[in-house]
């Protein structure tokens, strides 16, 4: 198999092993120094590739580059283009049926005041594509957003794309559930301390969560949703079940590990070589 | 194999498993550095990019 990276962390190191105990040979594909011709004969043909680039751009670039050249990666583009980007997972969470946070998309600072009407104060500003938190803003009430706004317009056009979302009453705490294929393998509570984020790359913190069957059947449901693959599925609790608010399509699974015991480079490692046999 | 950060001159052993991009953490300052050489004693290493606007999970 092929696995393509930008940085060997403690997953990638961890997935390696448990390939070498299982006597798959992994070729290492360093997407900052490689080059990836669109055509020509291939040196070396894989069977399967995992894509581990923890940058957005790079892996999702990346992959529609090797699935044109007629590898299988996992995940795959769509996946990746879905997951990477919070409206096309919302898009593709309310078609499944999938609970999720009330949201609504403006394109100007304007339409974004007008949308916060809707939505109403407070509500949380969330860049379309970005992850450990980054640029997600509480707003609190129309001089706060006004001032947010002032400041997006600077900046690079993505950031204009205004993704409102409602606050959502839930404990200080959410839940990071591990699906792979068709299986739940694990979940977590990431508990905040600091903020209402609750990334464990912002200092959150992580606990075992027992896969109760109505996290299992969301997670799958919400796996199915968006393309199926590798996918940490990020759900909160409320008064009415639970609500789903992410789908990260290249997850860190150290603090999972950790808290669950529960071996996820077996899982991802399994995987693949059921994807590589087809 | 040794490796000797390039922030603080300290010298630590690198993993037996060492690879090419594996990012190790400075045990004196904490600066991450990322290995660009396992063919060289010490360990050719430069200061790793931890974070990237579009970087995440």
């Amino acid at each position: 198999m092929g696995l393509v990276f930008d940085q060997i962390r403690w997953e990638e190191k961890a997935i390696l092993e448990t390939a070498k105990n299982r006597g798959v040979t992994v070729n290492l594909i360093d997407a900052k120094d490689s080059t990836f011709p669109l055509i020509g004969d291939e040196a070396i043909y894989w069977d399967v590739i995992l894509q581990r680039c923890a940058s957005y751009f790079r892996n999702l670039h990346s992959t529609a580059i090797l699935e044109s050249r007629g590898y299988t990666v996992i995940n795959n583009f769509q996946v990746s283009l879905v997951c990477g980007n919070k409206l096309f997972t919302t898009l593709a969470l309310l078609k499944a049926g999938v609970p999720t946070p009330r949201t609504h998309v403006a394109f100007t600072s304007e339409a974004a005041l007008k949308a916060l009407d809707e939505v109403g104060y407070p509500a949380i500003l969330k860049p379309v594509v970005g992850s450990w938190g980054r640029f997600i803003v509480p707003l609190k009430d129309r001089e706060t957003a006004k001032a947010v706004f002032e400041e997006r317009e600077y900046m690079y056009p993505l950031y204009q794309v205004y993704y409102i979302q409602e606050v959502v009453e839930r404990p200080p705490r959410d839940l990071r559930v591990f699906v792979v294929g068709d299986e739940v393998a694990a979940a977590i509570y990431r508990y905040s301390f600091v903020d209402m984020k609750t990334n464990i790359a912002k200092g959150g913190k992580a606990e075992e969560c027992r896969v109760t069957n109505e996290i299992r059947e969301l997670g799958i449901k919400v796996a199915r949703a968006v393309g199926g693959g590798i996918l940490g599925v990020d759900m909160m609790e409320t008064k009415e079940g639970l609500l789903v608010h992410e789908v990260n399509p290249t997850v860190e699974f150290q603090a999972t590990v950790s808290a669950t015991k529960v071996d996820i480079p077996e899982y991802i490692i399994g995987y693949l070589l059921v994807k590589a046999r087809r | 194999m040794k490796v000797k950060c390039i922030e603080c001159d300290c010298e630590f052993d690198a993993p037996k498993d060492v690879i090419k991009g594996e990012v190790l953490t400075c045990p004196d300052c904490g600066l991450e550095l990322e290995v660009v050489n396992i063919n060289s004693d010490p360990l050719e290493v430069k200061k790793a990019q931890v974070a990237g606007e579009d970087w995440g999970e």
